[in-house]
């Protein structure tokens, strides 16, 4: 989150006021990806205008791939990182769920993409603004999810996904997901490193395979029972190195620049908590007022902002539940007929727990609804009254009208 | 893949891939219906036929002419209609033959 002085004074470092949106398009520049397919949706579209821009003025020297779908700038990132190169897309909602087979692939084929995607909602009714709901169903295909909160946050996501997903203990693609309008279209500081020192931090992409006619190799064939589950296995083992690579690339960038390093969860004032609020990306730096103010009447209450969704931060979560009374968990998501995936997942994560916390769930900011610290503190409060009662709610519907809570 | 190398999920590569191998799934020859005859006296050796057969199984033979492969040619005709002198001639595999 927080910048340095230092950072900013120091030679050779841009300082920029810019949107999330060309935040994602600066990082793709310095990381020098090689091919960068893609295809507009709002409000993605001025990341790759951007990059465009940077490509038609030379300088971010890559292959600017055209397409005429999602389905097809996802496929011919899979091609151009098959062959060696280091790609990048950028997508949201509805193109999200058309790339949806060829995320699989992507996954399944080890193939280090990183993609943005501007988080927005699903049609019908047509809607641009943004909640969880589009990569939230994407959550179980091999990607890793990291969820930003800052434009700051997605420059620096955008670098050390790529540090990330090119581990050769890693090979998988990395979703860096911003939210729509809050982030992508808001003016906020970056700090941009200079590029030798990017360079220096982020070498070239060593890849598992090359497009070689010398010595050629077919990609994705079949494979019969009896070979198939040790795949996917290396998949899950990849992720479950993930959970120890990730904080440390965060530790690393983060001593390197001064910047956000990558973790899995981000805390605030948890340290004497006896109640827990957990949420995601915006609304997870909106809540410091809502501890604040909760604070301030007497409730011990800490804050979790869940910044990795994939690999999930089960260990983390289960940490700071353990001693905890109370949970309340604020979804930006809803799974129809079920509740939020957040508050799902963390539902796995206490359930290991000797002594269980009681735990209370909102569905909360559907659509690109406004979700303020007051908004929060109300549900936080009611949370606490009912969990005081000994009467916890699951999948809380928040701000619906005619649902008012009582 | 030899399977004596793959003992353990360690001993996989971390996607399928797999390089060029003859034959990788046997004598697919066995599948075919009809058999590519190549009429010598009609052939221009324009090798159209080896550029186009999905399979692989039209080699060139040492004068430069077409020759079929019939361990791995699936009669699938591709040759046969591309041929633009009526060169190759389809006939029905026989029981036995």
């Amino acid at each position: 989150m927080a910048v340095s002085a230092g950072a900013r004074a120091r030679e050779g470092w841009l300082s920029l006021m810019v949107t999330g949106n060309h935040a994602a398009a600066w990082a793709v520049k310095v990381a020098r990806v090689q091919v960068v397919a893609a295809y507009p949706i709002t409000p993605q579209t001025t990341i790759v205008e951007k990059i465009a821009e940077f490509v038609e003025k030379g300088e971010l020297k890559a292959e600017y791939i055209r397409v005429e779908s999602e389905h097809s700038a996802m496929t011919a990132c899979i091609g151009a990182s098959a062959a060696g190169a280091r790609t990048f897309t950028a997508t949201a909602a509805h193109g999200l769920a058309l790339m949806h087979e060829c995320l699989w692939w992507a996954a399944g084929a080890r193939l280090p993409i990183v993609m943005a995607v501007v988080n927005r909602a699903m049609g019908p009714g047509w809607n641009i603004w943004t909640d969880y709901c589009d990569t939230m169903a994407q959550r179980d295909l091999g990607w890793v999810q990291i969820y930003c909160a800052d434009n700051q946050e997605v420059f620096d996501s955008i670098i050390q996904a790529y540090r990330l997903a090119e581990d050769p203990r890693v090979m998988l693609p990395v979703m860096v997901d911003l939210e729509a309008f809050i982030l992508s279209h808001t003016y906020m500081p970056v700090h941009v490193p200079p590029q030798d020192e990017i360079d220096d931090w982020l070498p070239p992409l060593k890849p598992a395979w090359t497009l070689d006619p010398e010595e050629p190799i077919t990609h994705g064939n079949l494979v019969f029972p009896a070979h198939y589950m040790e795949f996917r296995y290396l998949m899950q083992e990849a992720m479950e190195n993930v959970k120890e690579l990730l904080p440390k690339i965060g530790e690393d960038y983060k001593r390197r620049f001064g910047l956000t390093g990558l973790d899995f969860v981000e805390t605030y004032r948890c340290e004497d908590a006896d109640a827990l609020l957990l949420t995601m990306g915006t609304m997870g730096v909106e809540a410091r007022i809502t501890v604040d103010r909760l604070r301030e009447r007497g409730h011990r209450v800490g804050l979790a902002r869940v910044r990795v969704f994939r690999p999930f931060p089960v260990e983390q979560i289960r940490g700071l539940a353990k001693g905890v009374e109370k949970v309340v968990v604020i979804d930006r998501h809803i799974s129809y007929g079920a509740e939020g995936a957040l508050a799902m997942e963390t539902k796995w994560a206490l359930y290991p727990l000797e002594e269980k916390p009681m735990m209370t769930s909102f569905i909360a900011g559907i659509g690109g609804r406004d979700v303020t610290y007051k908004d929060m503190e109300t549900m936080a409060l009611k949370a606490l009254e009912w969990m005081e009662k000994g009467q916890p709610r699951e999948g809380v519907w928040y701000g619906v009208r005619g649902l008012e809570l009582a | 893949m030899a399977e004596a190398e793959l003992r353990t999920y360690r001993d996989w590569p971390i996607a399928p891939i797999s390089r060029p191998t003859p034959g990788a799934l046997g004598l697919t020859g066995t599948w075919r219906t009809f058999r590519p005859i190549i009429h010598e006296e009609r052939c221009t050796k324009c090798l159209m036929c080896w550029l186009l057969c999905p399979e692989g199984a039209i080699y060139v033979g040492e004068e430069g002419e077409p020759v079929v492969n019939y361990d791995y040619c699936k009669g699938c005709g591709v040759c046969a209609s591309e041929c633009r002198y009526g060169a190759i001639e389809m006939v029905r595999e026989e029981v036995g033959a």
